[in-house]
């Protein structure tokens, strides 16, 4: 029953149903991407029993070789939506899937569309135009049902400042249906997992900013959801609150929730997602692990800061050391140059330009920020929509290089 | 409905909580009750009347009337702090949040209502008629209010912020009660503005309540218009009208409502 077709034979479901083979899957390919070396392509469709499943496809220097079946089941699917306010497109054509018990971080900076995203699958928003499904369940269709299978925690803690964690959680409880003694017991439970219990009895207003995001995200695991959203979960968050965030997410995780998780922090989605899609302008521009996106990155950046009379010397320099081209930020005298070798680089790095009489005012190794992964899939540095919307028409003519200058100033 | 009530429930318990807002809440009708009673009371003259027993009924009519901005802020609070968001993702009614709400502020109202009631006494508020009537006043006072908290509820869903709710509300709601019967006669208004007096729904509420208190006294009615013939039907059709117009309003409102 299941479709093992090259991929340009790819069928929409329409066709595929007109075809009298609604019953199998009908594969069509989500990836825009252009086929190249030892990249697989996906698909996905439906089984008869609503489930999404999915192929893979093997393609090695352009060519299909084989489709198999891996029988992924989607929790979450969303095909080409469109939402605008105004004149700004907030989704433009975005689609996605999340393979069931993964979890999926969505990586972009403000203004991107991820919170818009999570909004439209969780039932709060309707999109202008696609579609949505989370647990084989239509988000416009049935928004009622979805609604009794996910758990949302958004970018700030959804709950009760005057009313005590417990109540909260009772609260919620009873509004997910608990009778009065479930909602108690589930609220204890949740309380201890999440080390609350001390500070059960206490007013919100008197938690700590991590409190607040683990009671919200405690509120939203109330009926153990089939499928989370997490938008943003440790944005605003001290450095410790984050990594207790972490913690607690992953033992979420270990526990085979699927999870949809946004995110503005490459570092985040590296260690919480199993796959990242990058989105920017409502669109996703690309998806893969952690690793191919750092691959794709190119790693490990070296950068070195001169005086301005030095500068051009030093790029040269510095790429030849490194084989790479160098890529020079004129207002900061910056360099950097992909330095694969990591801190062996920057030794020699050091040593040639003692040798040729260059002290650098700074210099260092820089992992892949989130910059840079959107700098090397768009050539332009993460906006945020804001601009966009100031000065929008002017700086897309000038061509969006120089932009990268303002990334120092960037949160 | 049950949902509602759970919500409701919410907000009680919020007063327990922080019973601040309860205090200051009942506080300012209160002032509101001894500073007219002493202040104007000895300026504005009512033949035959004590201006007190005129005075409690346009008190107790201005502070239902201003359930709306307690619901407008309280809604605009939940939307700003992103729990109406939850309450939207999770499997209850549409309508429940919003019913919740307005039912919690109802509640709110009685004890209000009750702590009003009692310093009126204390400064020589006598109701003359019979405790049926009494209470059907006190039963059309909570129902007013009722009806204002669903017109609260499209204005909380509505403005962008708190601040926001609470102006709009005082700039709609001070003049409506004080264009009105409520605290001095409209025969001293100019013409015009007698008859939207006489027409206000606060006017109609006040000259409703009074006379179910025993109170002949109008406080101006020259204009002879249906409203101040017949203020009770009229209290009662005003009362309809709001709620059949802003419930619908309002539930469709919290559909769709996002935080922008």
């Amino acid at each position: 029953m299941l479709i093992t077709a090259p991929a340009a034979a790819w069928e929409t479901p329409n066709e595929r149903a007109n075809n009298g083979m609604a019953g199998a899957i009908t594969p069509k390919p989500t990836a825009t991407r252009k086929a190249t070396e030892d990249r697989t392509a996906t698909s996905r469709g439906r089984s008869l029993n609503g489930d999404f499943i999915g192929s893979e496809a093997i393609v090695i220097t352009g060519e299909v070789i084989g489709v198999v079946i891996v029988s992924k089941k989607y929790a979450v699917v969303a095909e080409n939506l469109v939402k605008t306010y105004g004149a700004t497109r907030a989704l433009d054509g975005l689609s996605l899937e999340v393979e069931e018990g993964t979890v999926l971080g969505v990586l972009g900076p403000n203004g991107a569309g991820k919170t818009t995203t999570v909004r439209i699958l969780a039932t709060l928003l309707a999109p202008d135009s696609g579609s949505a499904y989370v647990a084989g369940i239509d988000v416009n269709k049935d928004p009622q049902k979805v609604r009794e299978l996910i758990g949302l925690s958004g970018q700030y803690a959804a709950v009760d400042e005057t009313l005590t964690g417990w109540d909260n959680l009772v609260m919620f409880g009873r509004l997910y249906h608990l009778n009065a003694n479930a909602a108690k017991e589930r609220a204890t439970q949740l309380l201890e997992q999440f080390s609350l219990t001390d500070a059960a009895r206490r007013s919100i207003k008197t938690y700590s900013g991590g409190m607040r995001r683990r009671l919200d995200l405690a509120a939203s695991l109330i009926i153990k959801p089939k499928v989370l959203f997490l938008d943003e979960p440790t944005t605003g968050l001290d450095p410790r609150g984050r990594l207790e965030m972490w913690d607690v997410i992953d033992e979420l995780v270990k526990g085979g929730v699927t999870l949809l998780l946004t995110t503005q922090y490459l570092e985040e989605a590296d260690q919480l997602a199993d796959e990242i899609a990058v989105i920017d302008h409502g669109r996703v521009i690309a998806r893969g692990t952690s690793d191919s996106l750092k691959k794709e990155v190119g790693g490990e950046r070296l950068e070195v800061t001169v005086e301005q009379s030095k500068v051009a010397e030093t790029a040269k320099l510095l790429s030849e050391l490194t084989q790479s081209k160098a890529h020079i930020e004129e207002g900061l005298h910056r360099i950097s140059v992909v330095a694969h070798g990591g801190s062996a680089r920057l030794i020699e790095a050091v040593r040639a330009l003692d040798a040729a009489q260059i002290s650098p005012l700074d210099i260092g190794l820089k992992r892949p920020s989130l910059d840079d992964v959107f700098m090397s899939l768009t050539g332009h540095v993460a906006e945020e929509i804001l601009e966009d919307v100031d000065s929008g028409a002017k700086n897309n003519k000038r061509g969006k290089r120089d932009k990268r200058d303002k990334r120092g100033n960037r949160k | 409905m049950i949902d509602g009530l759970i919500i409701m429930k919410r907000q009680l318990l919020q007063l327990i909580r922080l019973p601040e807002v309860l205090i200051f809440s009942t506080i300012q009708p209160v002032m509101f009750v001894l500073l007219f009673r002493y202040v104007f009371g000895g300026a504005i003259d009512t033949p035959g009347t004590d201006y007190v027993q005129l005075l409690m009924p346009g008190i107790f009519v201005q502070t239902v009337a201003f359930t709306v901005a307690a619901t407008a802020i309280g809604l605009s609070e939940d939307m700003s702090k992103g729990l109406i968001d939850r309450f939207r993702s999770l499997p209850i009614s549409r309508s429940a949040v919003v019913l919740g709400r307005t039912l919690g502020d109802a509640t709110l109202n009685i004890v209000v209502l009750i702590v009003m009631g009692l310093t009126g006494v204390l400064v020589g508020w006598r109701p003359s008629s019979g405790a049926l009537s009494i209470a059907a006043g006190f039963g059309m006072l909570l129902l007013f209010g009722y009806a204002m908290s669903w017109m609260g509820v499209l204005v909380g869903l509505s403005v962008r912020d708190t601040r926001v709710a609470n102006s709009v509300v005082f700039l709609f709601v001070f003049p409506m009660t004080f264009l009105s019967n409520a605290f001095a006669p409209t025969t001293g208004m100019p013409k015009p503005l007698q008859y939207v007096a006489e027409w206000n729904p606060v006017s109609t509420m006040v000259a409703g309540i009074r006379s179910l208190f025993g109170l002949t006294n109008q406080f101006g009615a020259t204009a002879n218009s249906f409203p101040s013939q017949h203020p009770i039907a009229m209290s009662l059709i005003y009362i309809i009208l709001i709620m059949v117009i802003f419930i619908p309003l309002s539930v469709q409102k919290y559909k769709k409502v996002s935080p922008r």
